[in-house]
C-alpha cells in the first residue's frame, strides 16, 4: 500500500528533535555499531514531537545523518510501516479496525457512524482538523471487537452510538477512559468469570 | 476442563496490578536463581520433557529450539521475543505484556541462560502503546530490584532487556522479518538458511520465541516438565493453552485452558456458546485468520491441539477462535482476509505480491457472485502457484483460507454465482 505524502509546500525546511535525551536513551538501547536499529524508534518520536503527528522530510533526512545510514534507508523504512505518517493529519486519528473479526461484530456500522458523525470518509479529516479517520488492518483485540484505536489507545466493544459519543467528547476536549466500553474488566467474559474462581472473590469480580 | 490451580495466568484478565509487588504475591520471581543453578542442560532437558511446543502458531518444540543454539563463543546470543501479535483473531500475548509482564521477564532471563544469551529484545507490535508501557515499567522495576542487570536476580548470570516498539506490519510476526526490523530495516523475511540459531539478530547466533512461549517457561520449571506433559491429549499436544474466541459468540473472551479441550466445550464454557445456540454455528477458524475455516460438523467433534486440527487439513496456529454463525456471509468473511494478505505483502517475492491482489480480485466477485464457476478452479490453481513458491509463509498463509473456503462451502459460491447470472438474466 503506498503512504501519502505530504506535497513539497507543506515540507518544513528544517528540524531538529526537541529532545536530544530521548534521542540519546533511544540510541543506547542497541550496540553502539548497530545505530540502524533506532531509525524506527526514532522516527516514532518524530511523530510525537511533531505537530499533526507526522514525519517531515528534513526529519528523515536528520535521521539518516545521526545514524550514518543513507537517507533513502530511512525513505525506506518510513514508507514500509503503515504507522508511519507522512503528512500532517487530525488531533484524534480514529482508525477502524475492519478486518474479519471486528466485521463480524459489527465495524461497517462503527465505521458509518464515524462517517456520519465526522462528515468525512475513510482516509479524509476535519476541516477544523479535529479527527482523521483510517481504516486499519487487524489490531490485536479481537475478543473485545469492534473496535478502533484513537492516538495510543484501543476502545473496545463499541456500538454506533457509543462511537458517537466518543467523538462528541473527544471534540468538546474532554477525555475518555480507553479500553472496553460496555463495562467488562478487560478481555473476561461479559458474563463474568468462568475460571480463576478464587481469584475472581479476593478481586471481587464473582 | 482445566483445574484452577493447574492455570498459569493467573493474572490474565487484569484484576490486579501487573507490578512487582502484586507479581510476586503471584509466585513470580520467585528464586529463580535456585532455577537457573540448575543448569543450562537441566532446563533445556525439562523443557523437551515439558512437551512445550511455540506458542507463535508454528509449534515448534521449544527445548530443541534452544538446543539448537551453538556453544557460547567470540559472538554475543541474543534471546528475541516475538510479540509481534497481528494474526487476525489472536489476542492473547497482549493479556500477557499488559498484565502479567514479569512472566515474561523472568522467563526471558531463564530462557536466555538456557541458549546463552545476555542480551533480549522484546518486539512488540507499533499499536501495542499501552502494552508497552506495562512492559517497560515492569522492566525498569525489575532493574531496580536486581532482577535485571548484572547478576540478574543473584544468579550469576548478566542479562538485561530492551524494548522495541514495531511500526504496523504483520509481516513482522515472521521471525527473519522481524529481526530485519530490528536491524532498522523493512521488515522483509529472510531466505533460509543460515537459520536465526547460526545468523540471526546482528548475524549472531539468536532464538526466536513468543511471549507465550516465554512466559510460561518460569512455571513449567517450577512445577517440572513432566507437570505439563501430563496436562493434554498426548504427549505432542501438552499443557495449558492462552485461547481467543471472537465472533459470533455470547460472550467473547481469552481463556487459559488445557491443551486438547473439545472446541465446542471451549465455546460454551467460557464463551457463553453460539449466538442463537450450537445449531446456529456455521464455521468456526480454529487458530487465527491463517488457519482453514471448518464447518459445524466437524466443530462437534473436533479437539483443540496441533495434531487434531491438523488432521483436519487445519490447524492449531494461535489458538485464536473466529466462530461465525449463520447469518454470516463466509465469501465475504474470506474475501476480507484475502484483503488482508493482500495489504500485509511485504512485496518481496513474486507469487505472494502480485498473487494475494490477484486472488483478492476475484474473491471479490465471488461475494457478488459475478463469476463464472470455472473461475473457481483457476482461483484455487492460483493459490496453489502461491502456496509454497514464497521466502516466507504469508503466500501459504493467503492461500488456506480461501482453500479452506472452497473445500467446505462450494456450493454456496456455486449458487451465488447461478444467482447471479439469472438476476443478470432477469434484468
Amino acid at each position: 500500500m503506498k503512504p501519502i505524502v505530504a506535497p513539497k509546500e507543506q515540507q518544513p525546511t528544517s528540524f531538529a528533535f526537541k529532545d536530544m535525551t530521548k534521542v540519546a536513551d533511544i540510541l543506547s538501547r542497541y550496540p553502539e555499531e548497530r545505530k540502524q536499529s533506532a531509525v524506527m524508534p526514532l522516527l516514532d518520536l518524530v511523530m510525537r514531537e511533531t505537530e499533526g503527528q507526522w514525519i517531515p522530510e528534513v526529519a528523515m533526512e536528520e535521521i539518516a545523518k545521526i545514524l550514518e545510514m543513507p537517507r533513502i534507508k530511512v525513505f525506506e523504512v518510513a514508507t514500509f510501516y503503515s504507522m508511519f505518517i507522512l503528512r500532517p493529519i487530525g488531533k484524534n486519528h480514529i482508525q477502524c479496525c475492519t478486518t474479519t473479526p471486528c466485521w463480524l461484530r459489527g465495524s461497517a456500522d462503527i465505521v458509518k457512524a464515524c462517517e456520519e458523525k465526522l462528515g468525512i470518509h475513510i482516509g479524509e479529516t476535519t476541516s477544523d482538523g479535529k479527527f482523521t479517520l483510517t481504516e486499519v488492518e487487524c489490531l490485536g483485540a479481537c475478543v473485545n471487537a469492534p473496535m478502533v484505536q484513537i492516538n495510543d489507545s484501543y476502545y473496545e466493544d463499541l456500538t454506533p452510538e457509543r462511537m458517537k459519543e466518543i467523538i462528541d467528547a473527544l471534540s468538546a476536549g474532554r477525555e475518555v477512559p480507553a479500553g472496553p466500553q460496555n463495562g467488562r474488566k478487560c478481555s473476561m467474559a461479559i458474563t463474568g468469570p468462568t475460571t480463576l474462581q478464587d481469584e475472581a472473590k479476593k478481586a471481587g469480580v464473582a | 476442563m482445566l483445574a484452577d490451580k493447574d492455570r498459569i495466568f493467573t493474572n490474565l484478565y487484569g484484576w490486579n496490578s501487573f507490578t512487582l509487588a502484586d507479581a510476586k504475591k503471584r509466585g513470580d520471581w520467585d528464586n529463580t536463581a535456585a532455577i537457573i543453578a540448575k543448569g543450562r542442560d537441566w532446563i533445556i532437558e525439562e523443557m523437551k520433557k515439558s512437551g512445550l511446543r511455540g506458542r507463535g502458531g508454528a509449534g515448534f518444540p521449544t527445548g530443541m529450539k534452544w538446543s539448537f543454539m551453538p556453544k557460547p563463543s567470540d559472538k554475543p546470543h541474543y534471546l528475541v521475543i516475538n510479540a509481534d501479535e497481528s494474526e487476525p483473531g489472536t489476542c492473547k500475548d497482549r493479556e500477557i505484556l499488559r498484565h502479567e509482564p514479569h512472566k515474561l521477564l523472568e522467563g526471558a532471563l531463564i530462557a536466555a541462560h538456557a541458549i546463552g544469551a545476555h542480551k533480549a529484545y522484546i518486539y512488540i507490535r507499533g499499536e501495542f502503546f499501552d502494552e508497552s508501557s506495562n512492559v517497560w515499567k515492569a522492566i525498569h522495576e525489575a532493574r531496580a530490584a536486581g532482577l535485571l542487570g548484572k547478576n540478574a536476580a543473584g544468579s550469576g548470570w548478566d542479562f538485561d532487556v530492551e524494548l522495541h516498539r514495531g511500526g504496523g506490519a504483520y509481516i513482522c510476526g515472521e521471525e527473519s522479518a522481524l529481526l530485519e526490523s530490528l536491524e532498522g530495516k523493512k521488515g522483509q523475511p529472510r531466505n533460509k538458511p543460515p537459520f536465526p540459531a547460526m545468523a540471526g539478530l546482528y548475524s549472531c547466533p539468536t532464538t526466536v520465541n513468543n511471549v507465550e512461549t516465554i512466559a510460561t517457561v518460569p512455571t513449567i520449571l517450577r512445577r517440572g516438565g513432566e507437570w505439563f506433559a501430563g496436562i493434554g491429549r498426548d504427549a505432542k499436544n501438552t499443557g495449558t493453552k492462552l485461547y481467543c474466541i471472537s465472533g459470533h459468540v455470547n460472550a467473547p473472551c481469552n481463556v487459559e485452558e488445557a491443551m486438547g479441550i473439545p472446541m465446542r466445550e471451549l465455546i460454551e464454557k467460557h464463551a457463553g456458546g453460539v449466538r442463537g445456540g450450537w445449531d446456529n454455528l456455521l464455521c468456526v477458524i480454529p487458530g487465527g485468520s491463517s488457519t482453514p475455516l471448518l464447518p459445524r460438523e466437524i466443530c462437534d467433534t473436533v479437539v483443540m491441539d496441533f495434531d487434531s486440527l491438523r488432521a483436519v487439513q487445519s490447524g492449531l496456529g494461535t489458538a485464536g477462535l473466529i466462530v461465525m454463525d449463520k447469518s454470516t456471509d463466509v465469501v465475504y468473511a474470506i474475501a476480507r482476509l484475502s484483503y488482508f494478505y493482500m495489504h500485509e505483502s511485504c512485496g518481496q517475492c513474486t507469487p505472494c505480491r502480485e498473487g494475494t491482489a490477484w486472488m483478492y480480485k476475484i474473491m471479490q466477485r465471488m461475494v457478488t457472485g459475478n463469476a463464472t464457476i470455472e473461475e473457481i478452479d483457476m482461483l484455487l490453481d492460483i493459490s496453489k502457484q502461491i502456496e509454497g513458491q514464497t521466502i516466507c509463509a504469508h503466500g501459504d498463509a493467503s492461500a488456506w483460507p480461501i482453500q479452506g473456503l472452497f473445500r467446505h462451502f462450494r456450493p454456496v459460491v456455486e449458487q451465488r454465482i447461478m444467482d447471479y447470472r439469472k438476476q443478470a438474466k432477469a434484468a
